[in-house]
């Protein structure tokens, strides 16, 4: 028995055995698509509908979205999530589609949309129906967030936006966006608003989503363009003027540190997937010819192959480290950490990768002979989409410094 | 065998780390640390190697030495993850006693095949240390540089850890039946301690010789005790590290926050922020891996060897870099005797290289993860 396991309430213990039961009898199973790594890589539609139609069937037996109420289409229990995700990752389920709409704009939509709004959107979001995504960057405003220029304009009860979205993933698929957007150019901060906005159906009629094309050279985010796209008052979230922080409830609960526990599931992986991890590097230098025997037998190569090894394990242990709160100086410390540690890690794996390749590292995934498929270049170039995306490493390094060691902010 | 998810680091274990922590902070803050170490800068002489030992009887009194024992020969037997608790508080506050070099001797007695006299003893109170490295500095105690005939040892023992403080030593000798082990007082007859110049001023450091120097047999196998001890040192030491690096970060995120330059705080700026978050971010890793070999030490031993490599590993490369980042981040005043970061930096300094570097600890790891090199 596990030690949270240990600790479930009699509510939470119920709910496990229910996840339990329903687990073992509705796994999907192997996917008849290869899955990419992450939802915001879903590229295809046979992809999307069929990670949908798991988190449809999850959340019809009510394993996601379980701790909001019942009137927005939640489980209307407390402190469940947590049980739910431990389950559905023990059992190696598929990942949930809807990330940016469960991390981001239902706990957004939650904590700062009028009721109705909230009665009309979160079913359909928590169900998987309708994907979400994140208009937040723009060409202009990456690390400093605040400075976006997109602007709505008042006319009577409907808004008239203009603007430039970037870096936007599944808005090729999205129904709705969190919209960061400004209505007030004379104040920085205080300028900023918050909208959620249809994307699908205003397609041709004021959006339009562009695909931008990776350096990878394959497709994944999009830009979105608004061009008087007209939106009634009503979808507004928050007081006008507010934007700044009803976005800051979004990021918190990107960052893991929000109050609503996020549904997560995963741990199935397609037998073509692949990801730059130390064992697959081992896998890679005892394969690779080098001298009279392998890469694997260079000493140079041993030392820095196993230091990503300790440096896996420690991440691993970080998360364990993080539900021991005798063994934490800090609540936030390690959880503040993952992003920044998890990114850099695959980077320098992915880049040793290369490395240990030698030559053939320079051959693509089209290429016969590229040493796993080609994999090990995508994956580095990949890698920077992780050290840029949702705040920069620098950004991570001013959160922590800032947050945790109590440093002054940099600004 | 499964591991706990908590580490198995329960109430018990808080209470002790707490507690330690304010055994330390209470008789020996850093300033008092400082003026009893660092009084008479002198790099030509050799230190005294001066300690509190009016605090030993307290320490014996709270059961520190007998942590690690079983219960059968008069111990605590309290699990690695208790032991790695006590050993971070003890780094953090950088304590020079022979706590550190009791407790290893006592993972080695315990892992020995014969008699619990000796670890009797320890529990008791006795202090002791570990003579088996050669003048080379291996770790490998089949490499001892001491031989017993007849149950006299000679030859010289070098890098033992804690020979002026330690009451009792623990040799591995090379002897007719392979390694063995001898119990032997540190001021017996034919035993002769000659101190290293060492630049950790909060350790001491020496050369032992014996010349027919009578001792006790405490294990015919020396060589099985070690290696089964070894991970249990290995974990010790770096929460040691652990300890001695969240300080190092913790004072020096202080000055960071408290000095100022162009009329900013120096943690505004990025170049130095970001350097402390890069410590901040190795001693957590460092702590994880330390709390998962102890772990592994208690409720999964075949692992332990692996992921003890990867505690220490980690915690020689972490305490080099904390060390090198405290000074440089205190700017010209981490560069004198009178700021305490150098007491820290030398220690850490220290451990670093004891019972192996984090090459070394390597070199042992890819032998198990990649396979050994024909």
């Amino acid at each position: 028995m596990s030690e949270s396991e240990r600790k479930d309430t009699p509510e939470q213990a119920e709910f496990r055995a229910h996840c339990r039961d329903w687990l073992r009898d509705n796994h999907p199973g192997e996917p008849p698509v290869r899955l990419p790594q992450s939802a915001i890589e879903i590229m295809t539609e046979p992809q999307l509908h069929w990670l949908q139609a798991w988190q449809k069937a999850a959340y019809d037996a009510g394993l996601v979205g379980c701790d909001y109420p019942e009137a927005v289409g939640g489980g209307g229990r407390t402190d469940c999530q947590r049980v739910a995700n431990e389950e559905m990752l023990a059992a190696r389920t598929p990942f949930l589609p809807n990330v940016i709409g469960l991390g981001m704009a239902a706990p957004t939509i939650f904590y700062h949309a009028q009721e109705p709004l909230k009665e009309r959107l979160l079913p359909r979001l928590l169900s998987g129906e309708d994907i979400w995504c994140q208009g937040f960057s723009e060409p202009g405003a990456g690390s400093d967030l605040a400075s976006v220029q997109t602007f709505a304009e008042r006319r009577g009860d409907r808004w008239v936006i203009n603007g430039h979205k970037v870096w936007t993933s599944l808005a090729h698929f999205a129904e709705w966006m969190i919209l960061l957007l400004r209505t007030d150019k004379s104040h920085k901060y205080d300028g900023l608003s918050y909208f959620v906005v249809p994307i699908r159906s205003a397609l041709g009629k004021g959006v339009t989503v562009r695909p931008l094309i990776k350096i990878t050279g394959e497709t994944g985010f999009n830009e979105v363009i608004f061009e008087d796209l007209e939106v009634d008052d009503s979808y507004r979230l928050d007081e006008l003027g507010k934007g700044w922080q009803v976005a800051m409830t979004t990021l918190l609960h990107e960052r893991g540190g929000g109050e609503l526990v996020t549904p997560r599931s995963g741990g199935l992986t397609s037998k073509t997937s692949f990801s730059p991890t130390a064992r697959n590097l081992r896998t890679l230098a005892q394969e690779t010819p080098r001298g009279g025997g392998t890469a694997a037998d260079d000493p140079l190569l041993r030392d820095r192959i196993v230091r990503q090894f300790i440096r896996e394990e420690a991440l691993q242990q970080n998360q364990r480290r993080s539900r021991v709160p005798a063994l934490q100086d800090h609540p936030m410390r390690l959880q503040l950490q993952y992003k920044l540690l998890i990114s850099e890690l695959a980077q320098d794996t992915a880049r040793l990768g290369l490395e240990v390749a030698g030559p053939a590292s320079t051959l693509y995934l089209a290429d016969e002979h590229a040493p796993t498929g080609g994999q090990w270049p995508l994956a580095y170039m990949n890698s920077y989409g992780m050290t840029i995306a949702a705040g920069t490493s620098e950004i991570q390094r001013n959160i922590l410094g800032e947050r945790v060691l109590g440093l002054a902010k940099s600004k | 065998m499964t591991q706990p998810t908590n580490f198995g680091f329960g109430d018990e274990c808080a209470l002790l780390k707490d507690s330690a922590r304010k055994f330390f902070a209470e008789h020996l803050p850093v300033d008092r640390l400082h003026a009893l170490v660092a009084a008479h800068p002198d790099p030509e002489a050799p230190s005294g190697a001066p300690w509190r030992d009016d605090l030993w009887p307290a320490m014996v009194e709270l059961g520190w030495t007998a942590l690690a024992i079983p219960e059968s020969a008069g111990g605590l037997g309290l699990p690695a993850v208790a032991v790695a608790g006590l050993m971070e508080e003890h780094g953090r506050a950088a304590f020079p006693g022979p706590l550190a070099a009791t407790l290893a001797t006592s993972y080695v007695l315990a892992a020995a095949d014969s008699g619990t006299a000796a670890l009797e003893e320890v529990a008791a109170g006795r202090s002791a240390t570990l003579a088996f490295a050669n003048a080379a500095g291996s770790w490998h105690a089949g490499d001892s540089p001491v031989s017993a005939r007849g149950g006299r040892l000679s030859g010289t023992a070098c890098f033992v850890q804690e020979p002026r403080k330690a009451e009792r030593l623990l040799v591995a000798a090379q002897d007719e039946g392979g390694l063995g082990l001898y119990w032997i007082a540190s001021d017996a007859a034919g035993v002769t301690v000659a101190p290293d110049t060492i630049v950790d001023l909060t350790r001491d450091q020496g050369r032992v010789s014996f010349e027919e120097a009578v001792a006790e047999p405490v294990g015919r196998n020396g060589l099985a005790a070690f290696h089964a001890a070894m991970p249990a040192l290995w974990t010790l030491l770096a929460a040691d590290m652990v300890g001695a690096g969240e300080w190092q970060l913790q004072t020096t995120v202080e000055y960071a926050q408290a000095r100022k330059q162009f009329d900013r705080p120096l943690g505004f700026f990025q170049a130095v922020k970001h350097q402390l978050v890069d410590v901040m971010t190795r001693v957590d890793e460092s702590k994880s891996l330390l709390y998962n070999a102890a772990c592994a030490l208690d409720h999964e031993p075949e692992k332990a060897l692996q992921l003890a490599h990867m505690a220490k590993a980690s915690a020689s490369d972490m305490a080099a870099f904390a060390s090198g980042r405290s000074v440089q981040c205190h700017g010209g005043i981490g560069f004198t005797w009178e700021c305490y970061v150098h007491l820290y930096f030398k220690r850490q300094k220290h451990s670093e290289v004891l019972w192996g570097d984090g090459a070394w600890h390597r070199a042992r790891l890819a032998d198990i993860l990649l396979g050994e090199v024909a």
